[in-house]
């Protein structure tokens, strides 16, 4: 299983292998929004927390297709379903590389992209801990929604129809965090929300998506 | 013949005609979406049974 | 009859139909336009609301129909995925379409009705935003079917999506919840002592929501009969191409 992790880091890593396409999409977001609604600080920090967030989930789907597609296409797929690994583990492995190769760099440089949207001061660090709460969830669903639309010739759009709508809750309660923060309120709450739905997403979505793939494999 | 709707009549017609006609459309098409299946199955068993 | 599960089988299926979709359908009908008729023009005006109030025999059938049918979906995949009876399936595909319009007529309904009585046509409340949610899950759901040519593979990836789906649209609504209080009154029909509809309203509101769920029974039933159809089409002619 570390062997097929390290294989899949190398793969996202190669030149082609979109890393960094979804960290480019996150900055140009975060460029385009105060173009589009004007540099008043005011209002760009009270607008900032739901920007981030939702970049950062858009940012997650550019990526999506890229998990399983070219596995599918030389056949590695056929091979890992049948390798003595349950292919459960090879599901979570595959949305641990994702959330490596996107997930991560996405916590990293959001403090930078805050600064961008002028976001409050004692709002970064809840950023950080909400995004880095968050994006496992956002890997594990898309891995879902990966291995839903894995044999379709243009799954790709089909992909965010799906996927979008079982974002929601990881949004609101994510967004909440950081816009709580920013004001100095109390984050408990959606933080042990956000938390918990990443927890359940991690422990039950691989059962689903293992499960889906072997029905597109048949 | 029409009730005195008061000041909402618009909001309160349009309300109806357009849940009605949505209501509508949606049987309509299913109703023809059925008669075409079922056109084709039809024709279908009738070709294969000549044939074999 | 021994049990239910007869109906699993296509053919039972379609003859019983033949004879009780002809009822369904003429039901539905009757006693829908009997709600409407009854409430449109047989209802005094709200003190409050004034007329508006008669959108209620619309929006709240609707409303109850949009997250029935998706809770009928839930139950219908759960079977064909235990048990693997194709009838089940395709009724889950038949009830999305209906499902979804029966949502957008509970939106549309709520937005004629809450701009006179809340000034505006949308607000981001709860109950509006969850609804909205559900109608995205729709269509997922309907796109999904729509993508895949076996239907077995159809089904399959459909249903699994459904049960997911069901977790999230739960978790979208409370999350909802949790973001906005809203402007939307609760649930205006209770069991509970103290109810606060006059019979009045309740009664031709009851016989709309009978009406609703006729119709929502009849478009399935006519629904799961195309599909059937259609997927011994497709049988038929993968056989044709084999031999």
């Amino acid at each position: 299983m570390i062997a097929l992790l390290t294989r899949d880091l190398r793969l996202a890593f190669r030149a082609g292998g979109g890393f960094g396409l979804g960290l480019a999409f996150f900055l140009i977001l975060a460029v385009l929004v105060p173009l589009g609604v004007g540099p008043d600080r005011t209002t760009l920090a009270l607008i900032a927390p739901g920007i981030l967030w939702v970049g950062a989930l858009l940012a997650c789907l550019l990526s999506l297709d890229r998990i399983f597609a070219l596995d599918y296409e030389d056949g590695s797929l056929d091979l890992l379903a049948t390798a003595p690994v349950p292919l459960e583990g090879v599901v979570s492995i595959k949305a641990l590389a994702h959330w490596i190769t996107t997930g991560v760099p996405l916590v990293l440089v959001s403090p930078v992209l805050g600064l961008l949207l002028s976001l409050p001061v004692p709002a970064y660090g809840w950023l950080l801990l909400s995004l880095t709460l968050g994006t496992p969830a956002l890997s594990v669903i898309g891995t879902f929604g990966a291995a839903l639309t894995v044999g379709l010739k243009r799954g790709g759009l089909l992909l965010s129809l799906l996927v979008l709508p079982l974002y929601i809750p990881t949004l609101v309660f994510g967004a909440e965090v950081v816009s709580r923060g920013a004001q100095g309120l109390a984050v408990g709450t959606p933080l042990a929300l956000l938390a918990g739905i990443t927890a359940g997403a991690v422990a039950l979505l691989p059962f689903a998506s293992a499960h889906v793939i072997r029905i597109n494999l048949r | 013949m029409m009730p005195e709707l008061g000041r909402y009549a618009v909001e309160v017609t349009s309300a109806y005609a357009v849940s009605l006609g949505l209501i509508v459309a949606l049987a309509l098409w299913y109703v023809a979406r059925g008669r075409r299946v079922r056109r084709d199955l039809d024709a279908f068993e009738q070709k294969r049974g000549k044939n074999g | 009859m021994s049990s239910l599960w007869e109906y699993a089988n296509p053919l039972k299926f379609m003859r019983t139909t033949d004879w009780l979709l002809p009822i369904v359908a003429v039901a539905a009908v009757v006693i829908t336009t009997v709600g409407l008729v009854w409430g449109f023009f047989f209802t005094p005006d709200d003190f409050r609301q004034g007329s508006t109030v008669k959108i209620v025999f619309i929006h709240v059938p609707s409303a109850m129909m949009a997250i029935n049918a998706w809770v009928m979906m839930l139950v219908a995949s759960l079977i064909w995925l235990i048990r693997r009876h194709h009838v089940s399936a395709l009724a889950a595909r038949a009830a999305a379409p209906v499902g979804a319009v029966m949502t957008v007529i509970g939106l549309i309904t709520g937005a004629v009705w809450g701009q006179p009585m809340w000034g505006t046509w949308w607000a981001w409340d709860p109950r509006l935003t969850a609804f909205l949610i559900l109608f995205l899950f729709y269509l997922g759901y309907i796109a999904m079917w729509a993508a895949i040519d076996d239907p077995d593979t159809g089904a399959d990836l459909t249903a699994v999506l459904c049960l997911v789906g069901s977790v999230f649209a739960v978790l979208s609504r409370y999350a909802a919840n949790f973001w906005n209080q809203g402007l939307h009154q609760g649930a205006s029909l209770s069991v509970a002592p103290g109810t606060r509809m006059d019979w009045a309203y309740k009664a031709p509101l009851y016989t709309c929501m009978v009406g609703f769920g006729l119709i929502f029974l009849a478009l399935v039933l006519a629904g799961t009969r195309t599909e059937i159809r259609a997927r011994r089409m497709k049988a038929l002619a993968a056989r044709e191409r084999m031999a």
